[in-house]
């Protein structure tokens, strides 16, 4: 467990966060890796983790009949793959698979949720952090929109 | 009359007859004479002849939007101010070749052009006019490059300045340390006195070939009475001025108030038709067009006046960078006022008035800075989204 | 700079030596002067006026190697009318140039510190000289970045040449597009992205960024984030010029002339003129 919080408090995501609640997600944790090309989870599957990636690299996806895959995004190590497990209806609303072999801690999105209900710091704390998340996605992605390398730039 | 010998600065005397001879020297001397002429209702800039083409007797009533000329009375040759054009059209040609090309075997060849302009002499530059033409020479000749065409044009013309005796309805020289007399940049200036028993002109020299056109006329001396006679009008028509401005703060317009709101009022009712800028003595900007002929075999590429009141004139792949009125008449009037200085030293608006005459709806670019900077004291710096520059003293050129 | 006698509005034709296709929409030029002329000669940052007969001219800035002044590099994209009647051209056509023309990346005075070059879209284009030139006196300076994002993959350009680069081990690369498809295994994402995995020294590093505005705008946002202060960061800007030499106005950005005062501007000295509506 001790060597878990280590990882966890090193890892930029939960920088800053008090150790007490360290401890709380490290009871959550499990470490899990992917090879190259494993899909870790597709649209619409159950949201009930998250993961923060050490080391590799995942591509979020959107999947369309006539185009296929399109990534929009790729992460990282010192990233975080997973947000739709904080929010109802708790289902994924993008694909991702590894690009390459991944390793990750595993969080589990569902007790995590009970106990933030349980504990409102924490709770704060989670929430504080993923909106982050969103607030950068929901950025890249408008720019990523606004195509600015396009000709009508 | 005895013939004294003139120096630089010196002042003498013309009578009317001693006016007619100017204009014949001048063309000995192989000058094309340009002037003030009547035309369409309006006084323009013209070729002259003789003093009888000039509109004698003539001035004009001049207010935001309106011009109109009217008999005077009274026999003097410049009793009016400023018409729709100013010397940017010899000097700064609307449209103008700058080179055809033609197609070859193997791609195309270049033809270059022989620019020649005439030998010009201006006759009745305003002092404020005498700014702006120092304006251009330093816009056309910076550090690092300067225009072949303007220059090789500018060192030829000869200018016979007039000092304006009866201020227009919406000039503010004065404020912009312009005028109404002419301090620089002229070879003759001319003070016409005329009243009662009286009609001649305080000639003084600007420089030496000022001295060899004069020394071919008859003058005399000017006697000290005659001198502060002309001096005193000169004065009375600073007095006078149609419009004025408190240049001390203009800076501030464009770093300090570029997002004020106040805009959106200034701009309402400009209609972009870009009249404030070709009858401006100081807007240079121009727009290159590269055209060729049907078959190909020939192309061009002609220099014409452009306006920042137009679409095209910010537009970047994708779109337009200054689209609405109010964008385009603030980068005009931030230019004139601020940006300008910056860029060359002295203001990029001389106080002509010229653009709030003809304005088709009354635009007065004086009101326009009043009612932005009257936003702009120590209270209210920085409380505005501002566009905080490197703020330097407002320096004023002096003469 | 003194004044030049040269007549800045002949343009001078010179020859298409080479045409290379990069992408669907940009294309590289290498031109030659007429026989007889002086070697080219430039500095990284600085653009031509380039003149396709009958049809018309474009600033395009210039994407070779200082050093080599026997030909003249151009890489444009097909935006508009001109650069898109330019993609027919071939070897042995004629093309006007009248420059170079604007100020240059300052790269002489950075001895001694960290390079990071953020290029966004064709804005690796006038960047590449700034590489060449910094390989060529490799020692003088401390770490050197490319970051450099793009569309999607099929927009990159100098892909041979990145992926020689990306071999040497006194220059790291990294690229990103805006989306891919499946097969790409290279990042995705906007190029700001890029930049915590640069893992700069602020204290150390001078930054050169080029592409579109809204590029350069977002990734100073992140660089300060960084701790990249303002004197340390260099732009460039691009707007419409019909001169190149600051007589024609239409490039002004406030009391700038783009051709002239820049088109490289320290972003302190910009910064009150950069990124307001309809300047």
């Amino acid at each position: 467990m001790k060597k878990t919080e280590k990882i966890l408090a090193e890892h930029p995501f939960f920088e800053g966060l008090a150790s007490n609640l360290l401890k709380t997600i490290a009871s959550c944790a499990t470490n899990v890796s992917y090879t190259a090309g494993q899909v870790i989870y597709h649209e619409g599957d159950m949201a009930d983790q998250f993961l923060l990636i050490l080391d590799g690299k995942v591509a979020i996806e959107i999947f369309s009949a006539e185009r296929g895959s399109l990534i929009i995004k790729t992460v990282g190590s010192g990233e975080v793959l997973g947000w739709s497990w904080l929010f109802p209806p708790y289902l994924r609303r993008f694909d991702a698979r590894a690009l390459k072999k991944t390793s990750a801690i595993a969080l589990d999105g569902k007790v995590l949720r009970e106990k933030a209900e349980a504990d409102h710091r924490l709770g704060y704390e989670l929430l504080k952090r993923f909106s982050n998340v969103v607030v950068d996605r929901l950025k890249a992605t408008s720019l990523q929109l606004l195509d600015i390398y396009g000709k009508h730039a | 009359m005895v013939k004294y010998p003139l120096k630089v600065n010196d002042e003498a005397v013309l009578e009317p007859e001693g006016f007619q001879q100017l204009l014949a020297i001048l063309k000995k001397y192989g000058y094309q004479t340009v002037g003030p002429r009547i035309r369409d209702s309006a006084i323009v800039l013209d070729e002259l002849d003789s003093i009888y083409d000039l509109p004698v007797g003539w001035k004009d009533t001049q207010d935001a939007g309106t011009y109109h000329l009217e008999k005077s009375g009274a026999p003097d040759l410049f009793g009016y101010t400023l018409g729709p054009h100013s010397w940017k059209k010899y000097l700064h040609p609307s449209d103008l070749l700058l080179w055809r090309a033609k197609s070859t075997n193997n791609g195309f060849e270049i033809i270059s052009e022989r620019h020649n302009a005439p030998k010009y002499a201006f006759l009745g530059v305003r002092a404020c006019e005498l700014n702006a033409i120092a304006l251009f020479d330093k816009v056309f000749e910076t550090a690092d490059f300067y225009d072949p065409i303007y220059k090789s044009g500018r060192k030829k013309v000869f200018i016979v300045a007039v000092n304006c005796t009866r201020p227009g309805g919406t000039c503010f020289c004065a404020s912009m340390n312009t005028g109404p007399k002419a301090k620089f940049g002229f070879d003759i200036a001319l003070t016409e006195v005329q009243g009662l028993r009286k009609h001649y002109f305080i000639a003084q020299v600007g420089s030496i070939n000022g001295i060899k056109i004069l020394s071919e006329i008859t003058y005399r001396k000017a006697e000290e009475e005659e001198i502060n006679l002309a001096r005193g009008v000169l004065e009375d028509a600073a007095a006078h001025m149609g419009r004025s401005l408190d240049t001390s703060d203009l800076k501030s317009i464009f770093y300090e108030n570029f997002e004020h709101h106040h805009w959106d009022k200034v701009a309402e009712g400009c209609l972009t038709c870009g009249n404030c800028t070709m009858v401006c003595p100081t807007c240079f900007c121009y727009n290159v067009e590269d055209s060729n002929s049907i078959d190909g075999e020939h192309a061009e590429r002609r220099r014409k006046w452009d306006s920042c009141f137009t679409q095209e004139f910010s537009y970047i792949h994708g779109g337009v960078l200054r689209s609405s009125a109010k964008s385009q008449y603030r980068q005009w009037l931030t230019h004139k006022l601020s940006t300008g200085l910056d860029q060359f030293g002295t203001f990029g608006c001389v106080g002509c008035g010229r653009c709030i005459t003809w304005c088709p709806v009354g635009i007065d670019i004086t009101e326009a800075a009043k009612t932005i900077l009257a936003e702009t004291d120590s209270a209210n710096r920085g409380n505005h989204n501002s566009v905080k520059g490197l703020i330097k003293e407002s320096p004023h050129e002096k003469d | 700079m003194k004044a030049t006698t040269k007549d800045v509005s002949m343009t001078i034709p010179h020859l298409v030596q080479r045409f290379t296709k990069e992408t669907h929409d940009t294309f590289t030029l290498e031109l030659v002067p007429p026989a007889g002329n002086t070697e080219f000669s430039f500095n990284a940052g600085q653009f031509n006026m380039l003149y396709l007969y009958g049809v018309g001219e474009v600033p395009i800035s210039i994407s070779g190697d200082p050093d080599d002044g026997s030909k003249i590099v151009h890489t444009v994209r097909a935006y508009g009318a001109v650069t898109s009647r330019m993609m027919a051209l071939t070897k042995e056509d004629w093309i006007g140039i009248r420059g170079p023309f604007g100020n240059h990346w300052p790269i002489e005075k950075f001895t001694g510190y960290d390079i990071l070059l953020a290029a966004g879209g064709i804005g690796v284009a006038p960047l590449r000289p700034v590489l060449y030139y910094i390989l060529s006196q490799r020692e003088k300076y401390g770490r050197v970045t490319l970051l450099y994002g793009e569309r999607t993959p099929v927009d990159l350009i100098y892909r041979s040449q990145i992926e020689k680069w990306r071999g040497r081990f006194d220059l790291e690369i990294f690229v990103t597009v805006d989306s891919a498809r499946e097969r790409w295994r290279g990042d995705v994402g906007v190029v700001t992205t890029l930049i915590p995995k640069a893992r700069i020294d602020p204290a150390n590093t001078l930054a050169l960024l080029c592409g579109p505005e809204m590029m350069m705008y977002y990734t100073i946002k992140e660089l300060s984030k960084e701790g990249v202060s303002d004197d340390r960061m260099y732009i460039s800007m691009e707007r419409n010029m019909k001169c190149g030499c600051g007589f024609c106005g239409h490039c002004q950005v406030g009391p700038k002339f783009v051709c002239r005062d820049g088109p490289v501007f320290l972003f302190k000295e910009f910064k009150h003129l950069f990124w307001k509506r309809e300047m």
